[in-house]
C-alpha cells in the first residue's frame, strides 16, 4: 500500500506542473487595453498606482517563462501567490479563508447525493422492471437535465411564495455555530448533490445489475444466505467499486456546480471569491482561486484513487 | 454504419432489407424518438424565431409588467413588460446557435486530437494525454469565468472556449475508440502497401470511429447549452438585452420572480426540456450506433 501510494503522490507532478502552466497562459491572455480598463474602473490610480506600476504588479513586464518560473517559485517555496489589487491583502489568506467554506458545501453535496443515489440505485436494481424501478429511473433521468442553478432559483422563490419560508444567507461560520452552519448549508447541498445522485443513481444500478448476474452472487443465493447479506456484502461492495471512480470523475463538475451554487446562495467560498475578482478584475486573486481549483480536484481524485486501492486489492499491485 | 461489409465469399443478397436508422429509432426506441422530435422542435423555433414570435425580445411596455399567463401573453411578462414567450423563443435561437456550433468544433477538436493520438501512440501520445489529464481538473465552467473575465463577455469567446474545452474533453472518446481500430486487420492491410498516414486515417479509421464522434456530437449540444446558460446565469454571458434562457433565470430579475413566479419557470423548462431530449436521443444513439458504449454514461 505505501509504494501505491508514493505512486499516485509521483504521479501527480506532471499534472500538476502542466495544469499551473494552463493557469499561467490563460490568465497571460489579458490583451493591453484591459490593463487601462482596470485602471479606470477600479481607480486605481486613486491609490498612487500608475500604469507602470500595475504592470509591474502583474508581472507583464517580464519574458513570458521568467514571469512563469517567478511565479510558481514564489507558490512553491513561499506559498505566496501575490497580492489583491483591490484590497490588498494575501492571495493566500483569502483563499485559506474560502476553501474550506466551498470544501463543506461540496462535501455535504456529497453525502445528499450519495444517501439518495445509493438505496434507490440498488432498489432500481434488485426490482429490475417493475413499476418501482421504472419510477426510479425516470426520476434520475429528469434530475439529470434539471440545471442546479434553476433548481436554487426555484429553491429560493416558491417555498417563500408557498409558505413564507426562503433558506437563510446570512452566513454563519462553521467554528461559531456549528448548528445554524450546517442548517444554512443544507439546502444549497441538496441542490448541488441533486445532479450528482442522478448519475451515480444510474451507475450504481448498471453495477448491480452485472454483480447480480456473477457465479458467486448465485452461490451466496444457494448457500441459503438472506437477502440482506447478499445485496449488502456480496454485491453491493463490488458494485461499488466503479461507482466510487464515477464519484471522483464528477468532482471537478461539483467544484463548477459550487460556483453558481454559492452565488445563489450568498455563501462565501471558493467559488464567491473567483466571481467578486473577476467583477472587480482583480487578476491575481482570478489566478489563485484556478490554481486552488484545480489542487483542490487534484486532491480529492488522489484520496478517491487510495480509497479505491483499499477496497480492490488488484489495483494496488499494478 | 447501419450496413456492415459482407464477409468475403458471401451472396451479397440480404433475404430483408435492413432496417434504416429512423424506423429503427421509432419503433425500438420511443424515448430517443421523442427527444429527436422535441430536439427538431426548439430547433424550428430557434431558426423561425423572428417569425413566429409575438414580439420582439426586448419591446418595453411599462403598462404591461408582470403580467400572469394570458392568451395575448401565453408566458406572461417581465418587470419590464417584456413577452416571456418571444423572449423564450429568442433564447432559444441564441442556444440553438451556441449549441450547435460550440458542439461542431468541440467535436471536430477531439477528433483530431483523439486520431492522432491514438493512432499515433508513444511518445506523441504520452505527450497529449498528461495535457488532457491536467486539462480536465479544471471544471468547464471555472475555466469559462476565467476566459470570459481575461477576453470580455460575447458570443465568440464562448463558443470557442467552449469548443476548445469540451473537445479537449471528448478526445478521450475518440482516443479509445481510435486504438481498438488501429488493431485491426484493415488497417494493418493499408500499413503494408504503404498508404501514406493521412490516407489510412481518413479512409480506414475515420469511417469506423463515426458512431462515437456522433454520440459526442449530439451530447455536446446538451452541455454547450447548459455551459452557456450558466455563465449567463452569473451575468458573464452573451451581454444583454440578448435575451438567453440563462440571463433570464438571473438575479436581477429574482426579485420580481416572488410576484412572478412564471418568470423563474419559462426558461428554467425551456432548459430543462432541451438538455433532456439530447441526454434521451444521445443514449438513443450510443445504443443504436455503438453497443459497445452501451450502459456506459
Amino acid at each position: 500500500m505505501r509504494t501505491y501510494i508514493l505512486r499516485r503522490l509521483l504521479a501527480l507532478v506532471p499534472t500538476l506542473f502542466i495544469a499551473s502552466v494552463i493557469v499561467f497562459v490563460t490568465v497571460r491572455l489579458i490583451p493591453g487595453d484591459v490593463i487601462d480598463l482596470m485602471l479606470s474602473q477600479n481607480d486605481l490610480t486613486a491609490s498612487s498606482r500608475t500604469r507602470e506600476q500595475l504592470i509591474a504588479a502583474l508581472g507583464l513586464d517580464k519574458p513570458m517563462w521568467e514571469q512563469y518560473l517567478h511565479w510558481i517559485s514564489r507558490i512553491v517555496f513561499h506559498g505566496d501567490m501575490g497580492t489583491s489589487l483591490w484590497r490588498g491583502t494575501p492571495v493566500t489568506q483569502q483563499l485559506l479563508e474560502r476553501v474550506p467554506v466551498t470544501f463543506e458545501l461540496g462535501a455535504i453535496a456529497l453525502l445528499v447525493g450519495l444517501a439518495i443515489a445509493l438505496p434507490i440505485g440498488v432498489y432500481s436494481a434488485i426490482r429490475q422492471d417493475t413499476t418501482g424501478d421504472y419510477v426510479a429511473r425516470s426520476f434520475s433521468i429528469v434530475l439529470l437535465a434539471i440545471p442546479s442553478f434553476w433548481l436554487g432559483t426555484m429553491v429560493m422563490v416558491f417555498p417563500s411564495i408557498w409558505w413564507g419560508w426562503s433558506p437563510s444567507v446570512e452566513y454563519v461560520p462553521f467554528t461559531e455555530s456549528p448548528a445554524k452552519n450546517l442548517h444554512q448549508l443544507i439546502v444549497p447541498g441538496v441542490v448541488l448533490g441533486a445532479a450528482l445522485s442522478a448519475i451515480t443513481m444510474r451507475m450504481t444500478r448498471t453495477m448491480m445489475l452485472e454483480v447480480l448476474r456473477q457465479d458467486y452472487i448465485r452461490t451466496a443465493w444457494a448457500k441459503g444466505l438472506n437477502e440482506r447479506l447478499v445485496i449488502v456484502r456480496h454485491a453491493l461492495r463490488n458494485a461499488l467499486i466503479p461507482v466510487i471512480t464515477l464519484v471522483g470523475l464528477q468532482v471537478p463538475l461539483l467544484i463548477g456546480g459550487a460556483v453558481i451554487i454559492e452565488q445563489i446562495f450568498v455563501i462565501p467560498g471558493m467559488g464567491l471569491l473567483m466571481l467578486e475578482a473577476v467583477q472587480q478584475r482583480d487578476y491575481p486573486v482570478v489566478t489563485g482561486v484556478f490554481l486552488m481549483v484545480g489542487v483542490v480536484v487534484l486532491m480529492v481524485n488522489l484520496v478517491v484513487d487510495l480509497t479505491y486501492g483499499l477496497l480492490d486489492p488488484k489495483v494496488r499491485m499494478r | 454504419m447501419a450496413v456492415a461489409d459482407p464477409p468475403i465469399g458471401a451472396v451479397a443478397a440480404p433475404a430483408r432489407r435492413p432496417r434504416g436508422f429512423w424506423s429503427r429509432l421509432f419503433r425500438d426506441k420511443p424515448l430517443g424518438a421523442f427527444g429527436a422530435v422535441v430536439l427538431l422542435f426548439f430547433l424550428a423555433c430557434g431558426v423561425l424565431a423572428d417569425v413566429i414570435a409575438p414580439y420582439g425580445f426586448n419591446d418595453i411596455s411599462p403598462l404591461d409588467r408582470i403580467q400572469p399567463p394570458s392568451l395575448e401573453h401565453w408566458f406572461g411578462t417581465d418587470n419590464l413588460g417584456r413577452d416571456v414567450l418571444s423572449r423564450c423563443l429568442y433564447g432559444a435561437q441564441l442556444s440553438v446557435i451556441i449549441g450547435l456550433s460550440a458542439a461542431f468544433l468541440a467535436t471536430l477538436i477531439s477528433t483530431l486530437i483523439g486520431i492522432v493520438s491514438g493512432y499515433f501512440g508513444g511518445r506523441i501520445d504520452l505527450l497529449v494525454q498528461r495535457f488532457v489529464d491536467a486539462w480536465m481538473i479544471f471544471p468547464e465552467l471555472v475555466v469559462l469565468i476565467v476566459v470570459v473575465s481575461v477576453l470580455g463577455p460575447g458570443m465568440p469567446q464562448i463558443i470557442g472556449i467552449l469548443g476548445l474545452g469540451l473537445g479537449i474533453a471528448g478526445s478521450r472518446i475518440v482516443r479509445s475508440a481510435v486504438i481498438s481500430v488501429r488493431e485491426h486487420m484493415y488497417v494493418h492491410a493499408a500499413q503494408s502497401i504503404g498508404a501514406p498516414s493521412p490516407r489510412i486515417l481518413w479512409r480506414h479509421v475515420f469511417p469506423n470511429v463515426l458512431p462515437p464522434i456522433i454520440v459526442l456530437l449530439t451530447t455536446r449540444v446538451g452541455t454547450a447549452i447548459l455551459a452557456e446558460s450558466g455563465l449567463s446565469f452569473l451575468g458573464l454571458g452573451v451581454p444583454p438585452p440578448a435575451p438567453t434562457w440563462g440571463s433570464m433565470l438571473t438575479g436581477s430579475g429574482r426579485t420580481y420572480m416572488f410576484d412572478g413566479p412564471w418568470l423563474a419557470l419559462a426558461p428554467g423548462l425551456c432548459l430543462t426540456v432541451v438538455v433532456y431530449s439530447t441526454n434521451v436521443f444521445g443514449d438513443a444513439l450510443r445504443d443504436l450506433l455503438d453497443p459497445r458504449m452501451r450502459g456506459s454514461r
